[in-house]
Formats: structure tokens, C-alpha cells, sequence
């Protein structure tokens, strides 16, 4: 009995000293891994979807809440009009979220340029949905108005062969950007006028 | 029974070097180690799993009951692998990318776990510590060694940090890489034939 107790109390002691320590390194870290994350993979993504953009777009960034998660945006400036809005939405792959970088086009509102950023989809397949930048030139010019969707759901995007899951992810993730982006469309606006 | 720091310290080097002379750890042995960096990375994060855990482990020898040893030192090997895990994010986001699943993959690493149960469970602080550093140091060279091979056989260079330090074929013009090398199979037949090297070298 006593041998018992002392398994049940140290197996405890451990489990909960090891918790704290790791809730404790989760938030110590938790910035540089954001930023690290922001640095070395949003940020390339953005700026290749807003190649000659007039400003740096990681750097002009604000946070606005939708529900209860937080999302933050990049301006692109083009000739110093804040023309274009980015956010991250991700979307239900084959293995796993599917991560995509919208580029909205505030004036004319719709898409105007996206780009896979993290996914754990099959190399030579799904992955091709990053790699593959005909495949992300097709939701440039999207309008924001009618959900967006792959050919044979009645879209307008010719899927990726072999990956219909993947390219539907990604379209799941740009019809979820259209939605945010008319949820929060006047808040948005009004962040974009307070630039300097 | 009694042997002296400096044996625990450096039977970690050739005696006992893991995956030479034990043939453990081989499940990132052979994954990483296309390059000799990813290599060096792998063993460091190894390295630091293994001292941490043999001094927690050898520090707690007497208090954990021998029925439930295992799952505390899961619990303990875990906790560190964890740890790493979110350093590296932080610190070498790349690197972190590259070694992908095998840095969580370290919990089930048989050296670390080995180590635990052969040794931190029944020695001193100080010996397990000279122990963890010995092994996980002798782990990271052979990682770095078979690495080197490979990616110089099968790339031409050797690349440290972005920064190549050797390039083949400015040495030899005309070098053609042996691309099967740093594919899977290629790394069990140099894992073999760097076996048969060592066990020829150290045959009495």
C-alpha cells in the first residue's frame, strides 16, 4: 500500500513539476519564436505576394479581434497608398492546416495575390500548392463577393492534379479571407486612414 | 566498481561511441544526416537531452520507485525534449525546420532512455553527468562523420553554417556527386561500411 502511494505521489510531483516548467518555457519564448516565424516565413511570403510594394509591409502591421482570436495584418503600400491588406487564414488539408498568406485589394475589393506558407501536405502533390506559383496566380483577381472554389465544386480554379483535398484547402482558406475581410472591412478602413 | 571520471567521460569517444560500437540511435542517424550541419545540430540537441536527463535522473535515483522508473524517466526525458524543442524554434528556426520530426523523436531515442535505465539510475551525480557528456559528444561526432561523407559524396561540398569550407569540385574538376548517398538506402550502406571500418580498426 505504502509502495502504492509513493508511486501514485512521485508520478505527480514529476507530471506536475514538468508542466510548470514547460508552461514556463512556452511563454518565454513565445515572442521569438513569433518573431522568428514572422522573419522567416510570413515575411518572405509577404513580400513576394507584394513584390514592389513601396513600403515594408512586415514592418506596417496592425492587430485588429475577430471573435475571440486576434488577426494581424500587413499593409502594402503601392506608390504610398495603402492599397493592399495581408493576412494569414489556413485551410483543412490532406495532412493537416494549410496555411495561405491573402493579399487583399482594398480598392477594388478583391484578391490580389496569395501564397502557401506552412502545410504538411505529400512532396511532389499536395506540396506542389506552394511550389507551384501558376497555381497561386489563379486566385489574383478574384473577386471577394462569392465564395471561392476549384472547377469541379463550381469554381473557377483548375485543382492541382492529384491534390483535389489540398487545392480545396486552399480555396477553404481564401473563401475564409473573403469572410474576414467583409466582417472587419470598416474597421480595416479605418486603421488604414490613421497610417501615417 | 568503481571507475574514474575520466573512463565514464571518454568511453563516450570510441569504447561505447553509440551508434559505432552500440549501433543505437540510428533512427536519426540515418535521417539526418544528409549534411554535415544537420548532423552537429542533431547531436547538440541530443547532447544537452542526455546531461539533463542523467543528472535529474541520477539525482532522483533513490526517490523513484523501481516499479514506475520508466515512465518517470519518459517524463523526464520529455520535459528536456521539449524544452529544446522550443529553444531551437526560438533560436535557429532553420535548423529547427530542417531536423523537422526528429527533434521531438529524441524521447524515444534509445541512447537517452539507455543511458537513464544502464546508468544515471544507479551512479553518482557527477559520474552520470561525465557519462551523459561523453556519450552525447561521442553521438555528435559520429553524426557529424557519417554527415561529412555524405554530403560530400554526395553533394561535392562541406557547408557549416551556410558557409562552405570545402567544395570538391574545384579540387578535382570534372567531380560528379554520387547523389545515391544522401538518399536513405545510401546512408545504411556508409553506415555499414563506416561499421566495417571501425570494427577492422579496433579488432584486438
Amino acid at each position: 500500500m505504502r509502495e502504492m502511494i509513493k508511486m501514485i505521489l512521485v508520478l505527480t510531483i514529476l507530471c506536475t513539476v514538468s508542466g510548470g516548467l514547460l508552461a514556463y518555457v512556452k511563454v518565454g519564448t513565445k515572442d521569438r519564436i513569433d518573431n522568428q516565424v514572422l522573419q522567416l516565413v510570413k515575411g518572405p511570403a509577404i513580400r513576394s505576394i507584394l513584390a514592389g510594394a513601396s513600403n515594408d509591409p512586415v514592418a506596417d502591421r496592425f492587430t485588429l479581434p475577430d471573435g475571440e482570436q486576434e488577426i494581424e495584418f500587413f499593409v502594402g503600400k503601392f506608390d504610398g497608398q495603402p492599397k493592399t491588406v495581408v493576412f494569414e487564414t489556413f485551410g483543412k488539408g490532406y495532412g493537416g492546416d494549410v496555411g495561405l498568406m491573402v493579399a487583399v485589394d482594398v480598392t477594388q475589393n478583391q484578391i490580389y495575390g496569395v501564397e502557401v506558407t506552412t502545410h504538411s501536405e505529400t512532396a511532389g502533390l499536395g506540396a506542389r500548392a506552394k511550389e507551384d506559383p501558376a497555381f497561386a496566380a489563379q486566385f489574383k483577381g478574384q473577386p471577394l463577393t462569392k465564395p471561392i472554389q476549384v472547377s469541379g465544386d463550381g469554381g473557377s480554379i483548375n485543382a492541382l492534379s492529384g491534390a483535389t483535398i489540398t487545392s480545396r484547402a486552399v480555396c477553404d482558406a481564401a473563401s475564409e479571407a473573403s469572410q474576414i475581410y467583409d466582417r472587419l472591412k470598416p474597421q480595416i478602413e479605418d486603421k488604414l486612414k490613421s497610417l501615417p | 566498481m568503481a571507475k574514474s571520471l575520466a573512463h565514464e567521460f571518454f568511453k563516450g569517444f570510441w569504447q561505447e561511441i553509440p551508434p559505432f560500437r552500440l549501433v543505437l540511435g540510428i533512427c536519426p542517424m540515418l535521417g539526418v544526416t544528409t549534411k554535415i550541419q544537420f548532423g552537429i545540430g542533431m547531436g547538440i540537441a541530443t547532447t544537452f537531452v542526455l546531461v539533463c536527463s542523467n543528472i535529474l535522473i541520477s539525482m532522483l535515483r533513490n526517490l523513484i520507485p523501481s516499479k514506475v522508473r520508466i515512465a518517470c524517466f519518459i517524463i523526464i526525458v520529455a520535459t528536456f525534449v521539449t524544452v529544446v524543442e522550443l529553444m531551437m524554434q526560438a533560436f535557429t528556426y532553420g535548423l529547427f525546420k530542417q531536423l523537422g520530426v526528429f527533434i521531438p523523436l529524441i524521447v524515444v531515442n534509445c541512447i537517452v532512455l539507455g543511458r537513464a535505465e544502464a546508468f544515471a539510475c544507479k551512479n553518482s551525480v557527477i559520474m552520470s553527468t561525465a557519462d551523459g557528456l561523453g556519450i552525447g559528444l561521442g553521438y555528435t561526432l559520429s553524426l557529424a562523420a557519417i554527415g561529412s561523407v555524405r554530403e560530400l559524396l554526395g553533394a561535392g561540398t562541406l557547408t557549416v553554417w551556410g558557409d562552405p569550407i570545402l567544395n570538391l569540385s574545384s579540387i578535382f574538376p570534372g567531380f560528379e556527386p554520387f547523389v545515391f548517398t544522401v538518399q536513405a538506402p545510401g546512408a545504411f550502406m556508409i553506415l555499414g561500411l563506416m561499421l566495417c571500418a571501425m570494427n577492422m580498426v579496433g579488432k584486438k
